[in-house]
């Protein structure tokens, strides 16, 4: 190997670590806030870059049929609830009503009506955001709420079923065929013997973006600082009036546009397919356990290592790649074992 | 000074709170008035944190009904409890330890502020000027602090939310006697910002001096009420929980 391919593989490790990266920051985040380890993340970025393609081709994505059932059933989960507390109860029903059957369908007739596929890059992307990310707060809702204190394995075995499930809609909505997205930059920059494209500088500099981001809703915003306050101690939190349910589903918000936003950087650099973003999820989860799906920094660091290990590791044993990835996790297991105090599960 | 014409703020009727098959509370009746402090005394395992937990919307309850502003509830939620304006400080506390004390504080504004309230500077103010210590701290953990500090944070975190009624879970627990004192010339003091404080204690004595009206709970019942001076001076009441008349002052 000589430097030009190592620096071309680092790039490529950095640029496919960054991801991980966000992806790995999502699941510490929810698996803080509400014990679930949330496997479904990669379908989200599956969902996002898909949704893209299917508008970008000029058909109606299918998680717009999935956001306005899941709307449909979670106003039939929560309306009666409501329509027994009387006039403020009557205000909750209109605002559930609106977001979960008026906003889908009013997303369904711009979608239907005007032609998404004409439209500028930056405005298709703020409409899959728009289809795709309220699945998070929506499967939070139907699928772990009724279950929020149940058992971490519990929680586990629920979040392998909700990844089944949404793989195979993936299949139905999307097809078995893959598809890429036009690059955001064409632009490509030499530095030295180092051809940079101007995607890569996308997935890098948005990432970077989205984590200084999500750095300063943690340290600066109530919100952030609420969710932070449940991870801590859940019950501190719900005698301050922050609900178990209102931090659940602001987490699935957050790791769900998060997934989204990471589907749309890649899918100029990879064809991605309805069951995609499981492997890509996983590595991300390599990066969390790395961080002992706890620490932020060391998630994100942990999830670049896993970027690099994979790209120099498809140059030397190319068909060992994913082998050499997943078998990380083994020394990093037995090393936090070490290291770390183990703390039994409160019950 | 209590006015017994005003209204109940929080009337439990008969409340009945089981774990299995163990009855905790057996047909608890308790009132609070706007502005009064009422104090629950109680041995060690009386059902004291239960009766709190159960009106706060924490514990479910099998019998029985939480009245509070006028409105009878036989399921609570504490959400709403929080958004109507009660607050409870937990026996342990519950402090966001790895956050720093205002950030503690300022969460404890949380609900005002999904209300739509901006005031949480000002109070924050209020609660400085009556805990200066915690102004000193206010970049430190939460979980560093000392007991006493964690107390103080607890209680400041709850009058955060400004709230009608302040229930306290022990305040006393736990700490050395000056600082005994010193949550106690507070919660004294908060009489005057007319919140109504519901005050539960193993410490008897300083809460009696404290409070306007009183209850003895004894193995999930109400044994004994009445207004706090003359509880203090009750045969009963001295001999179970305040030992010898001459240690009294």
């Amino acid at each position: 190997m000589d430097l030009q391919i190592a620096l071309l593989l680092g790039q490529d490790g950095i640029v496919n670590g960054a991801i991980y990266a966000l992806l790995a920051l999502a699941l510490v985040l929810v698996f803080a806030v509400t014990r679930v380890i949330f496997i479904p993340q990669g379908e989200f970025v599956a969902y996002g870059a898909l949704s893209l393609a299917s508008l970008q081709a000029g058909l109606l994505p299918g998680t717009l049929w999935l956001l306005l059932v899941l709307g449909l059933v979670v106003t039939a989960l929560d309306a009666p609830a409501l329509m027994r507390q009387g006039r403020q109860g009557g205000r909750r029903l209109a605002t559930l009503v609106g977001w979960q059957c008026a906003y889908p369908l009013a997303l369904l007739g711009v979608v239907a009506g005007g032609t998404p596929q004409s439209w500028p890059l930056l405005l298709q992307v703020l409409l899959v955001l728009a289809i795709v990310v309220p699945l998070g707060p929506q499967i939070y809702r139907t699928a772990y709420q009724p279950i929020a204190e149940a058992p971490v394995l519990i929680l586990l075995i629920v979040s392998v079923a909700v990844h089944l499930a949404l793989v195979g809609l993936g299949l139905l909505f999307f097809g078995a065929e893959g598809s890429r997205t036009p690059a955001f930059s064409e632009a490509s920059f030499e530095i030295g013997d180092l051809t940079v494209s101007g995607q890569s500088l996308w997935v890098v500099g948005a990432s970077l973006f989205l984590i200084v981001a999500l750095y300063v809703f943690f340290e600066k915003s109530l919100y952030g600082k609420a969710l932070r306050a449940t991870a801590i101690n859940r019950n501190g939190a719900r005698l301050m009036g922050i609900s178990t349910t209102f931090a659940g589903k602001l987490s699935f918000l957050l790791a769900a546009a998060i997934g989204v936003l990471s589907g749309i950087l890649i899918a100029p650099i990879t064809t991605v397919y309805y069951d995609t973003g499981f492997l890509i999820g996983l590595k991300g989860f390599v990066g969390a356990i790395v961080g002992g799906l706890a620490s932020y920094p060391v998630a994100a660091a942990g999830a670049l290592l896993v970027g690099l290990l994979e790209s120099f590791s498809s140059f030397w044993a190319s068909a060992f790649k994913e082998v050499i990835v997943f078998t990380l996790i083994i020394p990093v297991l037995v090393w936090r074992s070490l290291t770390t105090h183990h703390v039994e599960e409160e019950e | 000074m209590s006015d017994h014409e005003l209204e109940p703020i929080l009337e439990v009727k008969d409340l009945c709170v089981s774990y299995g098959k163990v009855e905790a509370l057996h047909h608890v009746s308790i009132k609070v008035r706007p502005g009064e402090i009422v104090t629950v005394i109680g041995p060690n395992g009386a059902g004291k944190t239960t009766l709190l937990s159960a009106i706060m919307g924490v514990l479910p309850f099998s019998r029985g009904e939480v009245a509070y502003q006028g409105e009878a509830q036989v399921h609570v939620d504490v959400e709403r409890m929080v958004a109507r304006g009660m607050t409870l400080v937990p026996e342990k506390r519950e402090l966001f330890g790895e956050m720093s004390v205002e950030d503690n504080l300022l969460l404890g504004a949380f609900m005002r502020r999904r209300l739509g309230f901006r005031d949480e500077a000002e109070t924050l103010d209020k609660v400085f000027g009556i805990f200066p210590r915690l102004k000193e701290r206010r970049g430190q953990m939460a979980g560093t602090l000392s007991g006493g500090e964690r107390q103080m944070l607890a209680v400041g975190r709850a009058l955060m939310a400004q709230p009608k009624i302040l229930m306290l879970d022990e305040p006393s627990l736990g700490l050395a006697p000056l600082i005994v004192r010193e949550i106690f010339r507070v919660i004294g003091d908060l009489r005057k910002t007319g919140v109504a404080i519901l005050l539960v204690e193993q410490n008897a004595r300083a809460a009696l001096q404290v409070s306007d009206y009183g209850y003895v709970l004894e193995t999930g019942e109400v044994a004994l009420e009445g207004p706090s001076d003359a509880l203090e001076d009750d045969p009963k009441v001295v001999e179970a929980y305040l030992g010898l008349g001459g240690k009294k002052h």
